[in-house]
């Protein structure tokens, strides 16, 4: 019984961080209908431009800070005025591409400007762990673990309880409702891709120490946020946190008990079956079909 | 008119149609690495070994007078590209191939390289590379046939193991590895008790570490990746493994070492090729290439190196540059340092391609490999 | 067809067949792979250009043609009938794939399709007994026809480039078909399609099936083609690229599967000549050409043409216009 509430345990730290990158993955499809397939290496490139920060002598957390920035500028404002605006009304596939071969770009660039060698990344906790009751937790993952959920929150709260959330969930929505009610659709639409930007590289901060950091990173990342939001319901960000979590524990309970072969194939499973049968996901709102 | 022939031209210059001009003082030696894609950090080590003994070689007036030519390009750790470009590079006729280091590759490769008689040394460790009658595919480092009844027998007589757990990664690397590990194990009565795979680029651990747990075994296999290794040893130190961790190069490597923070200490197992071998001259090659790359290479940047220098040897001692005669000569050959300093260490390259050396027992004791024990030559043991 | 169109095609078909004799070994292996891939493609481009059914399973597609014929020539099979198992077994395991088709659309068809493919992979990977796992297949033979060997790449190139020609013509005589002008239909409008009395269902299906069918044939020419498959090959790697020729070329355009194969098998080559940068090159190259012509190359030669004629409706593009009547 230990042994599974540890495995519960461990997957709620890793599904935390699943929601955390599929909240803004599933923000900026809401508002702009981008489905960013370089989401993954949106969370993997934060932590080269922290290491260079700190290569030129930044201390560490100067360089988070500088991370952050420039994440969300590039990730955020550059990403939306270079590749997505240009494309948005010629329909989501060429921009699927753009975005395909954006996630090659970055991957190669992380790894041609730094190192294709994995790297050591400074944690923000020591690394102590804790026994409670047979189980193990380390201190590093109840940090990301605490951390993942106060954005999580935070970020519901502007949603509903702001004007300016408010403002953003209605252009979600709908867009020309929206204008209507003389909301500035562009100016939200832009705060989604900048709130993605801070989130992309929170979740890097939070993952590299465990995770370590590496150009490939992206690749297993982007799916999993992809997973966590279509499981837990597209147009909602609780959806999204009950998507990573299931993901993230489920990836591990059957990892132990059924197969470790087959360990991706769970989720994948759950996929289809939520997709055919709640397409909406398990707490999203069924959206109008428009003919 | 005029624009098909511009076309036809810019099409035949990209489907190699165009040679390059070879010079009459250059030996062109091509290199099939992967250098993008899951095996990049295995290619790139790979490369630099390889360019650190090209610009010494170079340096020093080249090999027989003639400068060594090396293009480098990139598989994307993919089999079908890499077919692709070995073929390119064969219309021009090599004289020696380099590379690759993914076992698919090599298999695809080889067989080619062997059609047209040139010699090919290559980085894969899977035991079928030497198994097919190849004539021409020659190793850089141990096979999995080799270094596996090392591992079992210490596991054997050093443990003295009546039980062991299995944790492998499922690529061709782990899954070759895993399935003549279990061949050696039965051989000495050993049982398996827990057979577990994981997956490349895995980050969660800790449902292979409960079943770990859960097994109890006298001993722990682990055959990962560097990155997956060190990921795997902070995961077993959290949850408090009490039995001998044992590996291979790609979990002793100081690499991993500092990568898991700690969680190393006490580690045990076979190294193949090493940086932190007591040899002076792997020491001394450890440095300079720390100094021109600025990191810490792991094997695959020695197999890298040596590949060069073997290719050296083979061809002064034979005076001239004839592909079908170097792989004649290479089967069977010993080379030792004192002949050509840059091989490092003795190597002996049987009638398969498949090479021999000294090998090393380590422990990681204060955040260091240490060797403990310097395992003898297969050839000399026999 | 325009007449200009008919010369540039006929110009290209004596360009391929006369190229390759200029060609090297290595020149050859990548035209044979445009052709082998291009099959993909067009499949490809049937059930998203045409029918408009989003799927990220077409790499799975190729993988289960591969491994077919990979598996079924060493036990003696003769290649005819492991290349027509090929296009069958894909063809049922893609009309049942085109199941959920029926009930979701757009994103959430692309996200079943690519949960598809990935459980494809793992297949491949763990069923070692049948397919041999991460060791993949090794040495495909390449087949010998009426006493014509193809082993020699020159041989090999016109197999391919046949098999892509009779493959294509089928689906242009396919799409001329009241069939084609169904899909179609489905793609501008099914409800319309629906209420016109056509089963949509089934048409839906059989884009899924045929879309699929020709992503094995074109499979089971790349096991000869490489001589080694492994599972990794056939991942979701495979198919974004696959998806990228359609998109680059044209989706919807008959030879827009012909023009993405070509940009996406040589360009990543010619860009070597930036050596490490090469893959960062082509995926900025590939966005470029996203943001300048989100409509494909053919769209834009399409967009160019129709300009040229001063807003009168070019006849290539009447013929894929929906106002053709659905039977």
């Amino acid at each position: 019984m230990a042994s599974f509430f540890q495995l519960l345990v461990s997957g709620l730290a890793t599904g935390a961080i699943y929601a955390l990158i599929a909240v803004g993955f599933t923000l900026v499809w809401q508002t702009s209908q981008t489905i960013n397939f370089a989401q993954g290496e949106f969370v993997m490139l934060p932590a080269f431009f922290i290491l260079a920060a700190m290569n030129a002598g930044a201390p560490f957390w100067l360089a988070c800070l500088i991370g952050i920035v420039l994440s969300v500028v590039i990730l955020g404002l550059l990403f939306k005025f270079i590749i997505v605006d240009p494309m948005l009304k010629y329909g989501v596939l060429p921009l699927v591409i753009s975005t395909i071969a954006l996630s090659l770009f970055l991957k190669e660039g992380a790894k041609d400007f730094y190192s294709s060698q994995a790297q050591p990344f400074p944690s923000l906790v020591p690394a102590t762990d804790f026994h409670v009751f047979g189980i193990v937790v380390s201190l590093q993952s109840l940090v990301v673990l605490a951390a993942a959920t106060a954005t999580v929150v935070a970020l519901h709260v502007l949603l509903t309880k702001t004007r300016l959330g408010r403002s953003m969930q209605a252009t979600a929505q709908n867009p020309t409702l929206a204008r209507i009610l003389g909301i500035d659709v562009n100016r939200m639409v832009l705060y989604t891709f900048l709130i993605n930007g801070a989130l992309v590289a929170i979740a890097s901060i939070l993952i590299s120490p465990i995770y370590l950091a590496k150009f490939t990173n992206g690749e297993t990342l982007g799916i999993a946020a992809f997973l966590a939001a279509i499981i837990g319901g597209f147009n909602q960000v609780r959806g999204a946190i009950l998507g990573g979590v299931i993901l993230g524990v489920l990836d591990n309970l059957s990892a132990a008990y059924i197969s470790a072969q087959y360990r991706g194939a769970f989720p994948l499973i759950i996929l289809i079956v939520v997709i055919l049968f709640r397409p909406q996901g398990l707490l999203g709102r069924i959206e109008e079909r428009t003919v | 008119m005029l624009r098909a022939g511009l076309i036809a031209s810019v099409l035949a210059a990209g489907l190699g149609l165009a040679a390059p001009a070879l010079a009459q003082n250059t030996v062109y030696i091509p290199a099939i690495l992967e250098l993008s894609g899951p095996g990049a950090v295995s290619g790139t080590n790979f490369r630099d070994g390889m360019l650190l003994a090209i610009e010494e070689i170079n340096a020093k007036g080249g090999i027989l007078g003639k400068k060594i030519d090396t293009p480098i390009l990139d598989t994307q750790s993919d089999a079908g590209i890499s077919r692709a470009q070995i073929q390119k590079v064969i219309d021009n006729k090599p004289y020696v191939i380099i590379g690759p280091v993914y076992s698919g590759s090599v298999l695809v490769d080889m067989a080619l390289a062997a059609q047209n008689e040139i010699p090919e040394i290559v980085g894969g460790e899977a035991a079928a590379i030497t198994q097919k009658g190849n004539k021409y595919v020659f190793r850089t480092s141990f096979g999995q046939q080799f270094s596996m009844p090392k591992i079992a027998n210490y596991i054997r007589d050093g443990v003295k193991a009546k039980t062991v757990s299995l944790l492998w990664v499922n690529n061709d690397f782990g899954k070759g590895g895993r399935d003549t590990f279990k061949k050696e194990m039965e051989k000495r009565n050993i049982k398996i008790v827990a057979d577990i795979s994981s997956e490349s680029g895995q980050t969660d651990f800790s449902a292979d570490v409960v079943k770990i747990k859960a097994a109890n075994a006298d001993a722990i296999f682990v055959y990962l990746n560097e990155e997956e290794s060190a990921r795997f040893l902070r995961e077993a130190k959290k949850q408090g493994i009490k039995a001998p961790l044992i590996g291979e190069t790609t979990l002793l490597g100081q690499k991993v070492i500092d990568l898991a923070q700690g969680a190393a200490e006490g580690v045990k197992g076979h190294v193949g090729l090493t940086v932190d071998a007591p040899v002076p001259a792997v020491k001394a090659f450890a440095e300079r290439f720390k100094k021109k790359f600025n990191y810490v290479c792991d094997h695959n940047g020695i197999k890298g190196y040596t590949a060069v220098y073997f290719i050296k040897y083979v061809t002064e001692k034979m005076g001239k540059f004839d592909s079908k005669l170097f792989a004649q000569t290479l089967h069977g050959l010993t080379i030792t340092p004192k002949e050509e300093p840059g091989v490092l260490m003795e190597a002996t390259f049987d009638q398969n391609g498949d090479i021999d050396r000294e090998s090393f027992l380590g422990q990681v004791v204060n955040g260091k490999q240490k060797i403990v024990e310097v395992l003898p030559k297969l050839g000399n043991s026999k | 067809m325009s007449r200009l169109g008919a010369v540039v095609v006929i110009a290209a078909a004596i360009f391929a067949v006369v190229l390759p004799f200029f060609l090297k070994p290595f020149g050859l292996y990548l035209i044979s792979m445009w052709a082998v891939l291009t099959v993909a493609a067009i499949g490809l481009n049937l059930t998203l250009g045409y029918a408009g059914q989003v799927s990220l399973a077409q790499g799975a597609f190729v993988g289960i043609g591969a491994y077919t014929v990979g598996l079924l020539l060493p036990i003696g099979v003769p290649f005819p009938i492991a290349f027509v198992a090929a296009g069958l077994l894909c063809f049922v395991v893609g009309w049942i794939l085109g199941y959920p088709a029926l009930r979701v659309q757009h994103h959430y068809l692309a996200f079943v399709t690519l949960a598809f493919n990935t459980l494809v992979f793992l297949v491949l990977r763990n069923e070692e007994w049948l397919t041999g796992g991460t060791y993949g297949i090794n040495g495909t033979p390449r087949p010998t026809l009426l006493g014509w060997s193809t082993n020699k790449p020159l041989d090999f190139y016109f197999l391919c480039l046949g098999a892509m020609v009779v493959l294509a013509a089928a689906t242009w005589w396919m799409l001329r078909s009241p069939w084609g002008r169904a899909f179609v239909a489905l793609r501008e409008n099914p409800i319309r399609a629906l209420s016109l009395g056509l089963d949509t269902r089934r048409y839906t299906l059989m884009a899924f099936a045929i879309g699929s069918s020709l992503g094995g044939l074109s499979g089971a020419l790349y096991a000869p083609l490489v001589q080694f498959i492994e599972p990794n090959s056939f991942a979701l790697g495979m198919s974004f690229n696959l998806l990228l020729m359609v998109i680059v070329g044209g989706g919807g355009y008959f030879f827009g599967p012909f023009l993405g194969a070509l940009v996406a098998v040589l360009l990543p080559e010619w860009m070597r000549v930036t050596q490490d940068y090469y893959l960062m090159v082509y995926a900025a190259l590939i966005m470029v050409m996203m943001a300048f012509c989100p409509s494909g190359l053919l769209g834009l030669v399409d967009r160019v043409g129709r300009r040229l004629r001063s807003g009168e409706q070019g006849p290539a593009a009447a013929a894929f216009e929906p106002q053709s009547t659905p039977p």
